[in-house]
């Protein structure tokens, strides 16, 4: 687990809206503004400094609600792994927090936690819990019974074959499935704005409706820039966390 | 933004919630029309699921036949997995807010947009399930005579069923869940009762979002329900 010192990342405010939250509409509309382009090049360049709040803002809430998803996951993963009456149920459980649609959950939360940035991160953290539990459990799932057995013969406890042999084994499933998780987070973000958790969100819609199109484009592009960003870095960690399977290729 | 919405961070409870969705309430800015009830509840039901349906159409028609041929062939793995990694980056919202910008907004318009979501679950799925079936039911089907539309239809495809409606249910829920955006694009679906919000005050927020999750919930039981039905019995026994 990454402690949590290396959460640091400079907190930008939710809410905190500077001026770059309202476009520069207030000194001229540019001319390709106007005839309403697909892409307004102009308009992009004068006002590209408005998404870093945006943009740090849903690295944020990514990061956040996928290390707690993990945390949980894992937790729930390591339990149900004793436990094999545990396992249907708690599939079950996740599926059904998976299924209700993000927009309902950050309403349905609000009078328990009201709105903001930490309802946003719960609602997220809920949906990477399938994949991630899911995952883990296959991976340990498919770490074969004679390597357990080996392993036993070695005069391992069963704590130690957990930590030392089965984990180690089913990392590539784990971080498989962190992977699809984050990415998936990072586009569902895109509805934090509704919730008022800040995020890209806000550079497509506003409280008075969608933006146009230049401003549309460039946050969606940003936000799935960062998810490739994102599953990149992952499969970097994956490479990085199994040496024997590159070892194994060459 | 948050001072601008007040309403939006009043008290709402499932008392309230549930006289809105039974009896028309006043609204404080719709000059003495009511809103909620049943009525406007059911219309807006039966318009989320219309999307929800078309949509999924839509991604089936094209994704379906596209997956199962290049999973027969064994070809396009690349194009298959390689879309239904790109297909989960895209944000929903932007999806929607560009579609309606560019093609336009509407129940067909937002259902295509919507299908987009789609294509790239069942598409992967449909390759995976059908590519990965034992090379040797397949050797073994050839051998019996069988065309390479019989192996397809009546060996690959069984034996395929639960991955083949994995991807379709993945499809589902993000579309029906996307499709509670759907308002801001003009159609209006349960989602409305969430996203304007000051129209139907924070009574009208929560029954939103009560059945927008009742509704996602009981499709994907329906199609948990489908999928068991296809799933042939032999199939079924060996998994218990």
């Amino acid at each position: 687990m990454p402690s949590l010192a290396a959460l640091a990342l400079p907190l930008a405010k939710v809410g905190e809206v500077g001026e770059s939250f309202f476009h520069h509409r207030t000194s001229e509309t540019l001319p390709c503004q106007a005839t309403d382009k697909l892409f307004c090049f102009d308009w992009a360049k004068e006002n590209i400094g408005s998404y870093g709040t945006p943009t740090l803002q849903h690295i944020e809430l990514v990061v956040f609600s996928v290390l707690a998803g993990l945390a949980i996951a894992f937790t729930l993963a390591l339990v149900a792994h004793r436990r094999r009456w545990l396992r249907g149920p708690l599939l079950g459980a996740t599926g059904v927090l998976y299924t209700v649609p993000s927009l309902a959950f950050f309403f349905l939360l609000q009078p328990i936690t009201g709105l903001g940035r930490d309802t946003v991160i719960i609602v997220l953290a809920a949906y990477t819990l399938q994949i991630i539990y899911r995952n883990a459990m296959a991976g340990l799932a498919n770490v074969p019974t004679s390597v357990r057995d080996a392993a036993r013969g070695m005069g391992l406890t069963d704590r130690q074959i957990l930590w030392r042999v089965e984990l180690p084994l089913a990392t590539p499933e784990i971080v498989a499935g962190l992977r699809i998780a984050t990415v998936s987070t990072v586009a569902i973000a895109t509805l934090a704005v509704f919730a008022g958790g800040g995020g890209l969100g806000q550079k497509i819609y506003t409280g008075g409706g969608l933006t146009f199109k230049t401003n549309i484009i460039i946050a969606g592009a940003i936000a799935m820039l960062m998810a490739f960003a994102f599953d990149l870095i992952l499969f970097a960690i994956q490479r990085f966390t199994t040496p024997w399977r590159k070892a194994r290729e060459t | 933004m948050i001072g601008a919405l007040p309403p939006l961070f009043l008290p709402a409870s499932i008392g309230g919630a549930i006289e809105f969705i039974v009896e028309p309430q006043s609204s404080n800015v719709t000059g003495g029309k009511k809103v909620g009830g049943l009525e406007q509840v059911i219309e807006l039901t039966i318009t989320q699921l219309e999307l929800t349906a078309i949509a999924l159409a839509i991604s089936i028609a094209v994704a379906l036949p596209l997956g199962l041929y290049l999973g027969h062939r064994g070809t396009g793995e690349l194009l298959a997995v390689g879309l239904g990694n790109i297909g989960r980056a895209i944000p929903e919202l932007a999806l929607i807010a560009f579609m309606a910008a560019v093609i336009g907004v509407g129940l067909l318009n937002v259902s295509i947009a919507l299908a987009v979501l789609g294509v790239p679950p069942i598409l992967t799925n449909a390759f995976v399930g059908i590519h990965q079936v034992d090379r040797a039911s397949v050797d073994a089907a050839r051998g019996i005579g069988m065309t390479e539309q019989e192996i397809l239809f009546k060996v690959e495809m069984p034996l395929a069923v639960p991955t083949l409606m994995a991807g379709i249910r993945g499809a589902t829920i993000a579309i029906v869940a996307t499709a509670t955006i759907a308002p801001l694009a003009g159609v209006l679906t349960l989602g409305d009762f969430i996203i304007n919000r000051n129209v139907y005050g924070p009574s009208g927020v929560l029954a939103g979002a009560i059945l927008v999750a009742l509704l996602a919930l009981a499709l994907e039981s329906l199609l948990a329900w489908l999928q068991r039905l296809l799933t042939s019995r032999g199939l079924r026994l060996s998994a218990a």
